[in-house]
């Protein structure tokens, strides 16, 4: 175990480096003056050269590079062009609302998810499968917005229940945090339910095939043991794995949600980088969220043989 | 007598694809039928220019002249939705026969050539762990929004699930005896993985591609939307929607209109793309359904 361990962190470096590099050399191989790209067309020869000195642009491609990586190692992820602030931060101020709103729901997701799937596949082919499967299927292709937007329609405008947008921090007023919580967390849920119910039921129609099965149900156990403590244990390791290669959906997701809530989050921050064309913080975002990415499913790889001891390193 | 073989044959087929895929499929393929000959004939049945702004007619509620009313520029939403479909199905499919091809290339090297494997498959793993919509949005900002540098940068984010299907099925497929009886023959490389594993990767693919395609279409809408996609004069699905944000408590149509287009749109490849997984591959079925 510890050696796998081990190896298996260390797998994790040459991915974190291939977007290192991917993420440097976009700015450096996209044609033209990178500094002319950033400061865009009203750019005073001033600034460009602020820009050259702040980006290292003026140094050879190999020193911008380790000087770039070397930095990265010691936790620095450049500099706003716009506000002059470090990355980091600006990703500290902003990144509470998005972590609340994505702890929100996962949770959500995983204990609506993980019953409609058990459920589908028990009533196999019944009324209750299929209308599991078609859920699943909208949740995948309605876009996240139109879903935020119906939901704000129906929600808030129509009926009245909950706040249209916003956000307030929950240590400032917990109610008022929650109820703006609601609509946001589930429309980033929707696709999250859709591909873990969806994978929770193909695993248990697997597992449920099996000949265990066949033996716990013979002796007699009653349905909730045979499901839940013979069945699902053995369906839970694709389930988690998908909960691990949904994470990327759901950051894609959250960039867009905050934008519909007006959440002054880390995706609001991607995207008024875009406007504000400030290369380093969209930089610093990618590597962010790829590591975040990278360390979750790390973290759930290692977590298989929590699940399932036959599964031994 | 041919002709009556052919009578006998022809319900048998029916019946096996409707039993096996259902009527959802039967439905998705009229629905996109309708909305790609809406996009090629986006000039014929649109009752408006998408693009001719009548100030005096602004936000207006439905009417015989604008079926699903006006936008904030007075623009017909109808002509714009109509039009919108148009840049939408391009970019999914140049999308798609862009991230096919350079996937299959690229899957078929890396599942034969053992050196190559290990390097193209750390790149690859680093190109999934960026969320796609963020490295789009990196690669539009930096380039600038236009048709063609969307299309590449939701191309570079879909390439590396190509690849790793393509891999995974050449090296299933160069241990069986056909490969071997290839390689004892003296056949060249480039034939062996041209003339016999490649065919091997056609009906996978062809079910990948809906999925890619599905995507490639959502990205682009989202890309669109934040306001890093093609340029907000074209009338996208997606731009229809962003600048609609500003009015939708006012006018949610001019949000709901395009967004159901969208799904629908999306909706129906991704049935179309379960239907074809249903009849291609019955064991990828049982393993993904």
């Amino acid at each position: 175990m510890p050696t796998y361990f081990i190896r298996r962190v260390l797998a994790a470096i040459p991915v974190m480096l291939v977007v290192a590099v991917f993420v440097f050399l976009l700015l450096r191989l996209t044609p033209g003056d990178p500094a002319a790209i950033l400061a865009g067309d009203m750019a005073t020869p001033d600034q460009l050269e602020k820009i050259r000195t702040s980006l290292g642009l003026n140094e050879p491609v190999y020193v911008q590079f380790t000087r770039w990586i070397g930095g990265l190692l010691q936790g620095d992820f450049g500099t706003s062009l716009i506000s002059n602030t470090p990355v980091i931060d600006l990703v500290a101020d902003r990144m509470w609302p998005t972590i609340w709103i994505a702890l929100i729901t996962i949770t959500l997701s995983v204990i609506v998810a993980v019953p409609m799937g058990v459920l589908a596949a028990w009533k196999h082919r019944s009324w209750v499968d299929h209308a599991v499967m078609t859920f699943s299927v909208l949740g995948f292709s309605v876009p996240v917005f139109v879903i935020g937007y119906l939901l704000i329609k129906l929600f808030a405008l129509d009926l009245g229940w909950l706040p249209v947008q916003g956000y307030i921090a929950p240590s400032q007023d917990f109610a008022a945090f929650a109820a703006r919580a609601v609509l946001p967390a589930l429309t980033l849920a929707s696709i999250y339910i859709a591909l873990i119910a969806r994978m929770t039921r193909a695993s248990l129609l697997d597992v449920l095939g099996e000949d265990y099965v066949r033996t716990a149900r013979a002796k007699g156990l009653t349905e909730r043991r045979v499901l839940f403590r013979h069945a699902l244990r053995n369906a839970a390791v694709p389930v988690m794995t998908v909960i691990g290669t949904g994470f990327a959906l759901l950051i894609s997701g959250v960039v867009v949600t905050e934008s519909v809530f007006n959440i002054p989050g880390l995706g609001r921050l991607t995207v008024d980088s875009i406007f504000a064309r400030d290369y380093p913080v969209i930089q610093a975002l990618i590597l962010l969220t790829s590591g975040v990415y990278v360390g979750v499913n790390l973290i759930i790889d290692l977590s298989y043989s929590l699940l399932d001891p036959r599964i031994r390193y | 007598m041919a002709e009556t073989t052919q009578r006998a044959a022809f319900p048998i087929r029916t019946s096996f694809i409707t039993e096996k895929v259902g009527i959802a499929p039967m439905i998705a393929a009229v629905v996109l039928l309708l909305i790609v000959l809406a996009a090629i004939f986006a000039p014929l049945i649109a009752p408006h220019d998408p693009i001719y702004q009548n100030p005096i007619m602004r936000l207006k509620p439905p009417s015989a002249e604008y079926p699903l009313g006006t936008d904030n520029y007075g623009r017909d939403l109808l002509s714009r939705v109509i039009w919108g479909a148009r840049v939408s199905l391009l970019i999914g499919i140049g999308v798609t026969v862009m991230a096919v091809v350079v996937g299959l290339l690229i899957g078929l090297v890396s599942g034969y050539i053992r050196l190559a494997d290990a390097i193209i498959m750390r790149v690859m793993d680093g190109l999934m762990a960026m969320p796609s919509v963020l490295l789009a949005i990196a690669i539009v900002s930096l380039i600038g929004a236009s048709i063609w540098t969307v299309m590449a940068a939701i191309t570079i984010p879909e390439i590396p699930r190509v690849v790793r299907l393509v891999r995974s099925i050449v090296l299933s497929a160069r241990e069986e005896p056909y490969v071997e009886a290839a390689i004892s023959l003296g056949t060249s490389m480039p034939r062996i993985l041209w003339r016999h594993l490649m065919p091997n990767t056609f009906a996978p693919l062809t079910v990948q591609a809906t999925y890619v395609c599905a995507s490639a279409i959502l990205t682009e809408a989202i890309l669109s939307f934040l306001g890093a996609g093609v340029s907000t004069e074209t009338p996208t699905w997606g731009n229809i929607m962003a600048e609609a944000r500003v009015y939708f408590r006012l006018k949610p149509e001019l949000i709901f209109w395009p967004g159901m287009a969208l799904s629908l749109c999306i909706l129906s490849i991704n049935l179309l793309g379960d239907a074809a997984r249903d009849i291609l591959d019955p064991r990828m079925n049982k393993r993904e359904a």
